[in-house]
């Protein structure tokens, strides 16, 4: 099959069994990234975000579906994946206090997965690695509790482009900082996705970054995606509920941007849990504009005009 | 002028690391009113987490010292407290919740263990609870945090929940005890803005109905925008701005401010900005004069040798900024 994108999730469900019930993180998602793509994957906090990027990565088995990387499929390999694979889908992840080992200096810790990669010269690269975040060369014999909160974020990354993949996924990699510093990491990341034409799964809550970076943003809701477009279209014409729910929410600074949000739809309901999913169209107990249909059949994903996609009984599907 | 309820007056302090110290506060300066909700924001590193440990009396005494400075709380001052005053302080008058949900909660306890020990010490030693009204307690401030399902997140472990759920766990165990004064270090940052509005909503009704004030800090200027009174802009160890929080949108004066409020990603989509050029300074040998100087684009000569004092632009605004200063103006305090 020929096909353009670097990685393509079709069906995926990664469920967590404990004593209180089955967790349904991820209940049944497509997702599609082309080469040199950023999708944003936006969503609801506890929606299966996370899970979504560590069953990508590996570090969890999903219960059943696939996930294809440039037309191999590698979501059964789970933990087993090979060096090369581990090599192309690199993550940082969301916490940077914790996701960077406190014993190792910086250059101990970029020197692992040179490493485990058996990358040769490692000084050298090392050194350009540094150089490539834009953080002095003498910061090698620092800890990562002697260095700002920034910097830390900068050094996972860094980790993170030591293997040179060609998929990286980005889990808030800059909710923790100031916008100063999160404009001059997000530069920097764009500017390497040019130079080395990378991919990103960008996760985060920040509609207002998303908006200024992704090609196109996908909004996940208790474990499935409610609506997925090309990024302005997104902006301009939000139509699932959630999403309309979810953009008049945004806190902004300006006049001119609290004009082009939608009115404001207040937020209403309870918040149900992935361990008991209400039936029908999982929104709907917060849901505005919920029909009689909607607490009893589950919507199906509709092409509503070339690229936008819907859940929700409101949108019929378009001849194309 | 207006009593205050918590007033730092010229809070200094430096870290003691391996060789040497890093001098973190740099005579830190502000106030909060009762039932006031006030903002701080500022870089990443310049000091506004130690800041508030500091007023909590939770930092490490071996590591961090205070070398000058005044914490009044209620006029009390939290610096000369002793141990017995401190608990008590921290169980009935002030809370924080902390940055880090990941750090805050212990990683090998159950949510329900860490929530009952919680209510085990703000309830204090005189009303015992029964089993059940602990339970519903427990139950009930987690439903209160919008968290879903409150049953299953009481059984579960930190791992087992999202970051999300684990900051709004850290929200309610904050909301338990009886309090005063709200300390909210980034209680937004994981969750999304449904969820972050009706958490803001919450801690609003909190000033309003219990008459409480809160600090709230945080690198989203739209969510301080939408809920503070006031609004003090902090860099490298002291406060650079302070300004009603509508002024500080309109009027930035400080050109830090004027950066860091120039860099907000837009919904408008105009791209992202460059952010402030240079680098947060080096704590271990902190630039002299105004500490912003090497990364300022209207440095002048006595920028580079005198720290700028706070300066008095209007009733609702302040400024340390020599470009602000007039002719006339007395300087010192
Ligand atoms: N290891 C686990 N065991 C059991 N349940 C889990 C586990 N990991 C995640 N979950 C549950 O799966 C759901 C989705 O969690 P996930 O971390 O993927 O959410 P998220 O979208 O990343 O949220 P946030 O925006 O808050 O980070 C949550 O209900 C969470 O409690
Ligand atoms: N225990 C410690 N020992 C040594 N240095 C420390 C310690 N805690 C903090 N620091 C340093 O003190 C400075 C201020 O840290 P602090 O956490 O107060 O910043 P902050 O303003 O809260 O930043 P952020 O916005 O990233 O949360 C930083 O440079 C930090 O590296
Ligand atoms: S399907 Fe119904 S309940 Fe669901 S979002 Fe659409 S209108 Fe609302
Ligand atoms: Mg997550
Ligand atoms: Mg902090």
């Amino acid at each position: 099959m020929e096909n353009s994108n670097i990685l393509t999730i079709k069906n995926l469900k990664k469920y967590f069994f404990t004593q209180k019930g089955i967790v349904k993180a991820v209940n049944d998602i497509d997702i599609s990234i082309k080469e040199g793509e950023i999708l944003g994957l936006v969503g609801e906090s506890g929606s299966g975000k996370t899970t979504v990027a560590y069953t990508v990565v590996g570090l969890y088995s999903p219960t059943s579906g696939e996930i294809i990387f440039r037309n191999q499929n590698i979501g059964n390999e789970g933990k087993n994946r090979s060096i090369k694979l581990k090599q192309e889908i690199q993550i940082v992840f969301q916490d940077p206090g914790t996701s960077l080992n406190p014993a190792r200096n910086i250059y101990q810790i970029l020197e692992v997965p040179l490493k485990v990669h058996g990358i040769k010269n490692r000084d050298k690269k090392i050194k350009e690695l540094l150089q490539t975040v834009e953080i002095p060369e003498d910061y090698i014999h620092k800890y990562p509790q002697m260095i700002g909160g920034g910097e830390r974020q900068m050094i996972s990354i860094a980790r993170a482009l030591a293997s040179n993949p060609s998929l990286l996924i980005l889990d808030e990699p800059t909710s923790a900082l100031d916008v100063s510093i999160q404009a001059k990491i997000i530069n920097m990341l764009l500017q390497l996705q040019k130079n080395f034409n990378l991919s990103y799964l960008f996760i985060t809550h920040d509609l207002s970054l998303m908006r200024n970076i992704a090609s196109t943003v996908s909004i996940m809701y208790l474990g499935k995606i409610c609506e997925s477009a090309k990024c302005k279209e997104f902006f301009e014409k939000p139509l699932h509920p959630y999403t309309q729910m979810l953009l008049s929410s945004i806190p902004v600074l300006t006049d001119a941007e609290e004009d082009i949000k939608p009115k404001k739809v207040k937020s209403i309901g309870e918040i149900p849990s992935p361990v008991n999913i209400p039936s029908g169209c999982s929104f709907h107990s917060r849901c505005s504009k919920k029909m009689d249909i909607c607490s009893k059949e589950d919507p199906i994903m509709a092409e509503i005009s070339a690229g936008h996609f819907v859940r929700c009984h409101l949108f019929k599907q378009i001849e194309l | 002028m207006e009593k205050s309820l918590l007033e730092v007056k010229d809070l200094n302090l430096h870290y003691v690391v391996f060789g040497g110290s890093l001098k973190v506060l740099d005579g830190v300066n502000f106030r909060v009113g009762f039932k006031e909700n006030i903002g701080i924001v500022g870089e990443t590193g310049c000091g506004k987490t130690t800041t508030m440990k500091a007023i909590m009396r939770i930092l490490g005494m071996t590591t961090a010292k205070i070398s000058k400075g005044e914490i009044l709380f209620k006029e009390r001052d939290v610096l000369k407290m002793n141990e017995a005053e401190v608990q008590k302080f921290r169980r009935r008058e002030i809370s924080m919740i902390f940055q880090d949900p990941t750090a805050a909660l212990n990683p090998v306890f159950s949510i329900k263990s860490q929530i009952y020990n919680v209510i085990k010490y703000s309830q204090g030693t005189e009303k015992k609870l029964t089993k059940k009204e602990r339970k519903d307690l427990a139950t009930k401030a987690l439903s209160d945090v919008m968290l879903p399902d409150p049953e299953r997140v009481l059984e579960n472990y930190p791992i087992q929940l999202s970051g999300g759920m684990r900051q709004r766990v850290c929200i309610a165990m904050a909301l338990l005890s009886d309090l005063d004064l709200l300390i909210a270090d980034e209680p937004g940052t994981s969750l999304d803005v449904t969820i972050q509005d009706q958490i803001l909503e919450l801690l609003n009704e909190l000033v309003r109905k219990k008459g409480i004030s809160i600090i709230l800090i945080s690198h989203a200027l739209g969510i301080i925008k939408n809920i503070t009174h006031r609004t003090y802009v902090m860099y490298a160890g002291f406060m650079i701005e302070a300004a009603k929080t509508t002024e500080l949108f309109s009027n930035p004066l400080h050109p830090y401010s004027k950066g860091l409020i120039a860099s907000v990603p837009t919904l408008v989509g105009r791209g992202i900005s460059n952010g402030i050029p240079g680098h947060i300074p080096n704590y271990s040998n902190p630039p002299l004069g105004c500490r912003f100087h090497p990364r300022c684009s209207y440095t002048m000569p006595i920028c580079k040798v005198e720290k700028p004092p706070f300066l008095t632009v209007s009733d609702t605004h302040q400024v340390a900024c020599w470009l602000f200063k007039k002719e006339g103006d007395k300087i010192g305090k």
